[in-house]
């Protein structure tokens, strides 16, 4: 298998830390992304590393035992360590701050503590058996408040640092969950929902496993994410994963079914809104993107993977360490091995190798696995890094070996001008809303953001269409159809198309001689009136004569074009038509004789010069009472021209009043 | 009481050289090499002469109107209205016969040189003896000068999807090598050049089209196939070629033309097809012998679509008309296609307002003031050059048989006169005639674009006239660069 085969891969820079052992222990917070390597509890040292900061936090603390849960408030501010069933201590990490541990010890009486999470950099919830308790930390004052507390049995907990919620399993089977929402100092009780078992279980113990269980922000919503390992039908066997859509507000409701069509060890990770499934027993993986169209049985959606399954792509561990004496190869890494631990959104853990990896998509590799295009641009359309994969896509699809037909290039130009057009929808609302006086700064009006999705003329200009049109062994007729179908679908989403297309479609049209084909489009206005097209058409003339006539019609249209008609048409010595076009639109009075005169004694008429001649007189009657020119007209080579040809007597008089 | 009647001489540079006619040729060249005589009046006849191969000339006598009257002894006397024939519209119908002889049969010299004269007489005498029975020399006018191509106006988007539509079709059908398509007897798109349209469009509106129209009306030949299995409804038929798709034994034949005979000198076959009132032409290689099968294909293929689009092109056509206020449109009785229109009717309609006339989009701008309500003050004809783009809302309708005018004969020949005027010179004109029937008659060219306007005013006076004329260019002609 090829390296164009993987689409999904480790990322290449992983967090290292030391491996697990028995003097060793290894902790993983979801809220920081931080692994925790503590040495003999603490007393031989703790590092710290994120997958974003390179500078490991190292200390050293006492050791009061065993640890067994570790973690910092977001920002790094306070450490807080679990190492009873009953209490836990506090540390200050703010500079000039007391060091001096500090401890509390769980309200409820003869509860144990599961465990704790950082709801904010002051803010921490205990999870204990029999309830939750939601503390303030005030550093300063080395002590904790207790700000709201729940009493409810719980069998397990998870918390989703994205969503700021924390699920709770009740019930003695399990299944009913209980999801609590914390936001600046509330903690709000959202409702319950049942989770339904693949069967009705025969004994009244704990059925549903946190391993099973998931929280993922897909598409900004939240999905709990349950993993059932035999359909509740009968008829289909092996594993699905359920999705329930957990709002803010309202109930949480059964959203999509995604089919795994197999059986065995499952783990889920959610990866640029995908959801990725890793299967043990097969080592692949294969992904599900619920954005797609699935098959809707009018409550919950079904879907199936996007793609073939497909294992990670293989993955060589570096050689670890800054002094590295051996010069072995680097070694290849096992993958889907028994001892990795996946969480959530996107982080892969192998305790025992000591990596904790960020899985990643490969975009380019899906484009041939994918031969529908309609559904590969929608895959590829809420992608993230997606905008050079689109564009290749669309090159692709226009190349002679790999040509598509033009009905799914159409739906291709369709799909990407749909995002485009919502992006400029949006920019358009925010622009009105700035204009209509809403401030900056208000909560509702948020300048929309541009994604790589949105794919627009000029992107298609630069990467596509140009280099496309410039290919040699395309058909011009393939060329003009492909932009002719990019313009409509343009059009079709009221997109203003943009001159550089048009000119596009005219070069490639005169190139092939194709004036009658341009003639049409022309007049049906499928190229808009603009100066600069107008110019080009202008200067067409002398291989097409029509592309006169039409830009003259398109000046006249453009109305804000009359000194260019004026220039057109005295470079045609058509003086008369000029003055006769200036006059109807009432602009006689301010133009320069000189220019007219100029003209009509180029074309060696001398009646037309008369004419001409006699007409700025009437103008000067009219205007200044006097049909002679000033000097400021520079007319005077005129006049003597005039009195030369015709005589002094031909001159108008001054009417006498 | 007067009467055309036209004789027909056809006969080859080695032909003539027996007859001493010849010797008229060579004259016509002597008074002006570039631009030999084309006609010789005479008492009885006029001839018109047309040289449209090199040494190969056309000739047609066309004999003057007769009035018959009664002389003092009670003998009827034949008077010849020498002065009543037009030159320029006799000699373009010459010159329309040989495009139409070209567009069928390729040029003479090529018949010359596959089979001789005797090849060149049998085709001759093949397409004139049907082709002069379709001729209606009285009624030819001043459009028969122009040979113009009427465009249906459309907006843009829709004009999109019809480019998309010919696109996809030339890609399925990929040995279509050009396409054309026409609504409503107006034309969209030309794949073919200019002058090639031009004659084809003349063939098919007023030859081929109507031919088919008659049986529709009369509910025969149903545009509605019979129920196949597995096909979508369509409405689509060949014009062309195939009428019954189901028998195994039908002949796929379609007339084959000759295009772009000055170059490449291609033939083709000519396919066309239709579906409501849109009608696609496609032309084809003719050295590939379309089968049933192909045949099928395309009724598949296109069929649907195209049935699609016509409705679609019909509403859009029908909002844009709204959109743009009160119109006036002679609406013809519908034409009901009965229980199978899914449009109700089939349009048929001559706009006697709406955008630039003719060239091509934009329905819109304004109306013909208030008088709407009663028969308008004024007819006109547009003609531009450059697309050959023609509109008239003189002639009602082109039927087979007759081009009907609404406007008296005297009138039209004045058009005529005006023509000849605007011929001679370069230069921009306007001509103002006030003509015995108390109508005014105005003549404008502007670059390359003719305009002729009949006024019905007779209180008028010149300047009013020129009002109502500037008027007139102001609401129909305000999107193109048309001098006042």
């Amino acid at each position: 298998m090829g390296e164009e085969d993987y689409y999904l891969e480790l990322c290449d820079r992983p967090v290292h830390f030391e491996k697990a052992n028995p003097v060793n222990c290894v902790f993983f917070d979801e809220a920081n992304k931080q692994v925790f390597a503590v040495r003999s509890g603490g007393a031989t040292g703790v590092v710290v590393k994120g997958p974003d900061d390179r500078n490991p936090i190292s200390f050293r603390m006492e050791d009061k035992g065993e640890v067994k849960c570790i973690k910092f408030s977001l920002e790094n501010k306070i450490l807080a360590v679990q190492r009873t069933s009953k209490t836990v201590d506090f540390s200050n990490f703010i500079p000039d701050s007391s060091q001096l541990e500090y401890t509390q010890e769980c309200k409820t009486k003869n509860a144990n503590i599961l465990g704790f999470c950082w709801t904010s950099s002051t803010e921490i919830v205990f999870i204990t058996d029999q309830g939750i308790e939601f503390y303030q930390v005030s550093p300063e004052k080395r002590s904790l408040k207790l700000l709201k507390s729940q009493n409810i049995n719980v069998n397990w907990y998870m918390y989703c640092p994205e969503g700021a919620v924390i699920l709770l399993s009740t019930t003695v089977l399990g299944n009913v969950l209980q999801p609590f929402y914390f936001r600046a100092g509330t903690m709000s009780k959202l409702p319950k929902f049942e989770i339904e078992l693949p069967a009705v279980p025969k004994s009244a113990k704990l059925n549903l496993s946190e391993r099973d269980i998931a929280m993922a922000t897909i598409y900004g919503q939240l999905y709990v994410l349950f993993l059932r390992h035999h359909s509740r039908t009968s008829n289909s066997a092996g594993a699905e994963v359920v999705l329930y859509h957990l709002p803010r507000e309202g109930a949480c409701k059964k959203m999509h079914i995604l089919k795994l069509n197999r059986t065995g060890k499952f783990a889920l990770n959610v990866v640029d809104n995908l959801v990725v499934v890793h299967h043990q027993d097969t080592e692949t993986s294969v992904i599900f993107d619920i954005k797609l169209r699935g098959e809707f049985d009018g409550t919950v959606t079904f879907h199936h993977p996007v793609l073939p399954a497909r294992s990670i792509q293989p993955y060589q561990i570096p050689m670890a360490g800054p002094a590295p004496v051996t010069s072995q190869s680097p070694v290849p890494c096992k993958l889907y091995s028994s001892s990795w631990i996946v969480f959530q959104p996107d982080i892969i853990i192998s305790a025992s190798q000591g990596y904790l990896w960020n899985l990643q998509v490969k975009l380019q590799p899906i484009v041939s696995l994918l031969p529908d295009k309609g559904r590969l641009m929608d895959f590829l359309l809420q992608r993230k890094e997606c905008k050079m994969v689109i564009l290749s896509v669309c090159s692709q699809m226009l190349s002679e070996s790999d040509r598509a037909t033009l009905p799914v290039i159409a739906t291709v130009f369709d799909k990407l001008n749909h995002e485009y057009k919502k992006y400029l929808d949006a920019e358009q609302s925010y622009t009105t809303a700035l204009e209509a006086g809403q401030s900056r700064s208000s909560p509702l009006l948020k300048r929309p953001a541009r994604t790589q999705a949105v794919i627009d003329q000029s992107d298609m200009y630069t990467h596509v269409l140009s280099v496309f049109t410039e290919k040699k062994d395309t058909s011009h007729k393939f060329v003009i159809a492909v932009l002719m179908e990019y313009i409509r679908s343009l059009n079709q989403f009221q997109i203003t198309v943009q001159h550089y297309l048009h000119e596009l479609v005219i070069k490639t049209l005169v190139q092939h001689n194709l004036f009658y084909m341009l003639h049409q489009f022309l007049q049906y206005h499928v190229l808009s009136d603009s100066k600069p097209l107008a110019c080009l058409l202008l200067s067409l003339e002398s291989f097409y004569p029509p592309a006169h006539q039409l830009s003259l019609d398109m000046l006249k249209r453009l109305s804000t074009a009359n000194d260019e008609i004026v220039e057109v048409l005295l470079s045609k010595h058509q003086v008369l038509a000029a003055l006769r076009f200036i006059r109807g639109i009432g602009g006689h009075d301010n133009i320069s004789a000189r220019k007219f005169l100029d003209a009509a004694k180029q074309t060696e008429d001398n009646m037309l010069f008369y004419t001409i001649f006699r007409f700025f007189e009437q103008r000067n009657q009219r205007l200044r009472g006097n049909p002679n020119f000033t000097p400021g007209e520079h007319c005077e080579e005129h006049v003597a021209f005039f009195k030369q040809v015709f005589g002094d007597q031909a001159l108008m008089r001054p009417t006498t009043f | 009481m007067c009467f055309f009647r036209a004789q027909w001489i056809f006969t080859t540079h080695t032909t003539w050289r027996t007859v001493p006619n010849i010797f008229f040729f060579n004259l016509f060249r002597t008074f002006s090499p570039s631009k030999p005589a084309k006609s010789l009046h005479t008492q009885k006849n006029r001839q018109f002469f047309n040289e449209p191969e090199e040494n190969f000339w056309m000739v047609m006598v066309v004999r003057n109107p007769i009035i018959e009257k009664q002389s003092k002894d009670g003998k009827p006397i034949v008077e010849y209205q020498e002065e009543e024939l037009l030159d320029k519209v006799y000699s373009s119908v010459l010159q329309q016969c040989y495009s139409m002889y070209k567009l069928f049969n390729g040029t003479f010299l090529r018949a010359m040189e596959d089979g001789g004269v005797k090849l060149l007489k049998e085709r001759l005498e093949k397409f004139f003896h049907r082709y002069l029975q379709t001729l209606h020399l009285q009624s030819c006018d001043l459009l028969d000068i122009f040979g113009g191509i009427s465009f249906f106006p459309l907006d843009k988007m829709t004009y999109l999807k019809i480019q998309s539509f010919i696109n996809r079709m030339e890609e399925s059908l990929s040995i279509v090598k050009y396409t054309a398509f026409l609504y409503n007897d107006q034309l969209i798109w030309s794949g073919l050049e200019q002058d090639d349209m031009r004659i084809l469009y003349k063939y098919l509106t007023t030859s081929l089209f109507p031919r088919h129209i008659e049986p529709e009306l009369a509910g025969r030949d149903s545009p509605v196939r019979a129920e196949m299995p597995g096909n979508l409804q369509h409405y689509g038929r060949f014009l062309t070629g195939p009428l019954n798709l189901n028998d195994p034994e039908a002949k796929c034949r379609f007339p084959k033309i000759f295009v772009n005979t000055d170059d490449t000198y291609e033939a083709l076959h000519l396919i066309v097809y239709k579906a409501m009132s849109a009608a696609v032409c496609f032309m084809i290689d003719a050295s590939v012998q379309p089968t049933l099968d192909f045949c099928r294909r395309l009724d598949s293929i296109v069929g649907p679509q195209l049935t699609v689009l016509a409705s679609d092109i019909c509403e859009q056509f029908n909002i844009n008309k709204r959109m743009s206020g009160h119109f006036e449109y002679i609406w013809k009785p519908a034409q009901l296609l009965g229980r199978l229109m899914v449009l109700g009717f089939l349009l048929r309609r001559a706009p006697i307002d709406g955008g630039a006339p003719g060239d091509g989009n934009a329905p819109v701008d304004g109306t013909i003031d208030g008088r709407s309500e009663k028969e308008p003050q004024f007819k006109f004809i547009y003609f531009n050059h450059m697309n050959l783009a023609e509109k008239s809302t003189i002639h009602m309708r082109k039927t087979p048989s007759v081009s009907l005018t609404s406007v008296h004969p005297d009138l039209m020949k004045i058009l005529g006169d005006i023509n000849s005027d605007f011929t001679r010179v370069d230069e921009d004109e306007e001509v103002i005639v006030k003509a015995m029937s108390d109508y005014w008659v105005v003549g404008k060219k502007s670059d390359q674009r003719e305009l002729y306007v009949i006024l019905n005013q007779k209180n008028a006076n010149l300047i009013e006239v020129n009002e109502e004329v500037k008027k007139l260019c102001a609401t129909q002609f305000n999107n193109i660069f048309f001098l006042d």
